[in-house]
C-alpha cells in the first residue's frame, strides 16, 4: 500500500485540521471525488458539504464542514481550503439544526441576497458534518 | 510667582493618576500585540495554499479574467485606507491618512477621480470633517479584525471593480495600510490590489516545490472564478491584521513615552513642591523668631 497523504484542513484564521490520511472523500461541483494516495494532482472547486477523512487505515475518521472553497491534491499533499471550515468534533446536531432554522427563517424573510443564501448553505453543510459524525 | 504648595500637590496626585492610565494602557496593547501576532500567524497558511494555487492555474492556464485584466483607459481608482478606530496610538492613523492623500494626489496628476473607501473611525472623522464624499466606510474592528470583516470589505471592493467605469464602478483597487516591521518600525504602505498581480516568493521554489501539471475540476475559468475573490479577501485579511498589529504596537510607543513624560513630571512637581513647602517653613521661623525678638526688645524698654 502506498504512502499515507498529508492532508491540511485549512479555514481563513487557522489550519482546522492537519495529519495523515489514507482516504479523502469530498464533494466537488462535479460531484463526489474520493482520493486514494497516489491521486493525480487536480485542483476542484467544493460545493457546502461534509468532507470525511479517513485516518489510521480507516479505523478513525474526521468528519468537516466545508462552505465551499477548494481542494488541491499533488505528490501525496491534499489541502482543503474553506473560508469558514469547522471540524464536526465541534459541532452538535442540536445547534446546527438551529442554526439551520435560522438561516431557513432569514432566506424566507429576506430578499434573497448572496449573504443569506450562503449562511443557509453553511448552515446545511455543518448539519450534514454533524450528523455523520454520529 | 511658584505655585502655592496646595497646588502644587494637585497638580502632582493628577500627573499620578495619568501616569496609572497610560502606564495600563501601555501593558494592554502590550499583551495584545503578542495576540495579534499570533493571529496574523496562524492566517499564513490559508494565504499561503491559496498564493500555491492561484499560482497553479496562472501558470498551466491563459485564461482571461476579469479580475486579472488591466482596463486600458483607468478613470476612477478606489483607495482603501486601513486606520484605528481609537486614537492615543501616536502618528498611526495620521501617518496612513497621509499616505492616502499623497496617493490621491498622485492618482489626480495621472488624470484618475479617487473613490475613498475607509476602514476605521479615525479616518471616517477625518473625511467627514472635510465633508468629503465617500464610498464605503467600516468600523469597530481596527484591532481584532477576523476574515469575516476582509470578506465583507472584499465583497464591497470587488463589486464596484466588476460594475463598468460608467455606473461608478472603479478601474483599479489600493490599499493603503501599516506593514508591521518590529515592534520598533511599522510603515504606511501603498498596494495595488486589484487588477491583480499574484505575488509569488521572491525565494526561487526548490526542486520538491515545482508545481504539478493540475487538472482542474470543473475547468480552469471556474476555478480561478472560485479562488480570485478568496486570494482578494485574504489580501485584505493580511493587511487588516498587519494594520492591527501595527496599531497596538504604536500605541504600546506612544503610552510608554506619555508613562515616561508623566514620571519626570512628577519628580519635577515633587521637587517644586518640597521647595514651596521649605520656603513656608522658613517664613513660618523667622517669622516667629523676628515676633519673638520684637517681643523681647519691648519687654527690655519697659524695664
Amino acid at each position: 500500500m502506498a504512502e499515507p497523504m498529508q492532508v491540511e484542513v485549512v479555514s481563513a484564521d487557522k489550519v482546522i485540521w492537519s495529519g495523515e490520511s489514507t482516504n479523502v472523500i469530498a464533494k466537488t461541483t462535479d460531484g463526489e471525488i474520493g482520493i486514494l494516495p497516489g491521486h493525480a494532482p487536480v485542483l476542484a472547486v467544493l460545493q457546502p458539504s461534509a468532507v470525511v477523512i479517513f485516518c489510521e487505515d480507516g479505523r478513525k475518521r474526521e468528519v468537516v464542514a466545508v462552505d465551499g472553497g477548494f481542494v488541491s491534491v499533488s505528490q501525496g499533499r491534499v489541502s482543503i481550503l474553506s473560508e469558514y471550515a469547522r471540524l464536526a468534533d465541534e459541532l452538535s446536531v442540536g445547534e446546527a439544526e438551529r442554526e439551520l432554522a435560522e438561516a431557513q427563517q432569514r432566506l424566507d424573510s429576506g430578499d434573497g441576497n448572496e449573504e443569506d443564501r450562503k449562511h443557509f448553505q453553511r448552515a446545511t453543510a455543518q448539519l450534514r458534518a454533524a450528523q455523520k459524525r454520529q | 510667582m511658584p505655585a502655592s504648595l496646595r497646588d502644587l500637590r494637585q497638580r502632582r496626585s493628577s500627573v499620578t493618576t495619568i501616569k496609572k492610565v497610560t502606564r495600563a494602557m501601555e501593558l494592554i496593547a502590550a499583551s495584545r500585540i503578542v495576540k495579534a501576532q499570533q493571529r496574523a500567524q496562524s492566517s499564513a497558511p490559508y494565504a499561503r495554499e491559496l498564493t500555491r494555487a492561484v499560482s497553479a492555474v496562472a501558470t498551466f492556464s491563459n485564461v482571461e479574467h476579469p479580475l486579472t485584466t488591466e482596463s486600458d483607459n483607468p478613470t476612477r481608482a478606489a483607495v482603501l485606507l486601513i486606520t484605528s478606530d481609537r486614537g492615543l496610538a501616536g502618528a498611526y492613523s495620521s501617518s496612513v491618512i497621509r499616505a492616502g492623500e499623497e496617493l490621491n494626489q498622485l492618482l489626480r496628476e495621472n488624470g484618475k477621480t479617487a473613490v475613498s473607501y475607509l476602514a476605521g473611525r479615525k479616518a471616517t472623522a477625518f473625511y467627514g470633517f472635510r465633508r468629503r464624499e465617500v464610498a464605503g466606510s467600516w468600523e469597530g474592528f481596527s484591532d481584532a479584525p477576523t476574515y469575516a470583516h476582509a470578506r465583507e470589505i472584499a465583497d464591497a471592493l470587488i463589486e464596484a471593480f466588476l460594475k463598468p467605469t460608467e455606473e461608478g464602478g472603479v478601474d483599479e483597487i489600493h490599499v493603503v495600510y501599516t506593514r508591521f516591521v518590529s515592534m520598533l518600525t511599522q510603515k504606511a504602505e501603498v498596494i495595488r490590489l486589484l487588477p491583480l498581480e499574484v505575488v509569488e516568493d521572491t525565494e526561487p521554489p526548490s526542486k520538491s516545490d515545482v508545481l504539478p501539471l493540475y487538472e482542474f475540476e470543473p475547468d480552469a475559468e471556474t476555478v480561478l472564478d472560485e479562488l480570485l475573490p478568496l486570494y482578494v479577501a485574504s489580501r485584505i485579511q493580511y493587511c487588516l491584521l498587519q494594520a492591527a498589529a501595527s496599531e497596538l504596537a504604536s500605541r504600546q510607543r506612544a503610552m510608554k513615552s506619555a508613562t515616561d513624560n508623566a514620571q519626570q513630571l512628577i519628580e519635577r512637581l515633587t521637587r517644586e513642591a518640597n521647595q514651596a513647602r521649605q520656603a513656608e517653613i522658613t517664613q513660618e521661623i523667622s517669622e516667629i523668631v523676628g515676633g519673638s525678638a520684637a517681643l523681647a526688645e519691648a519687654t527690655a524698654g519697659v524695664d
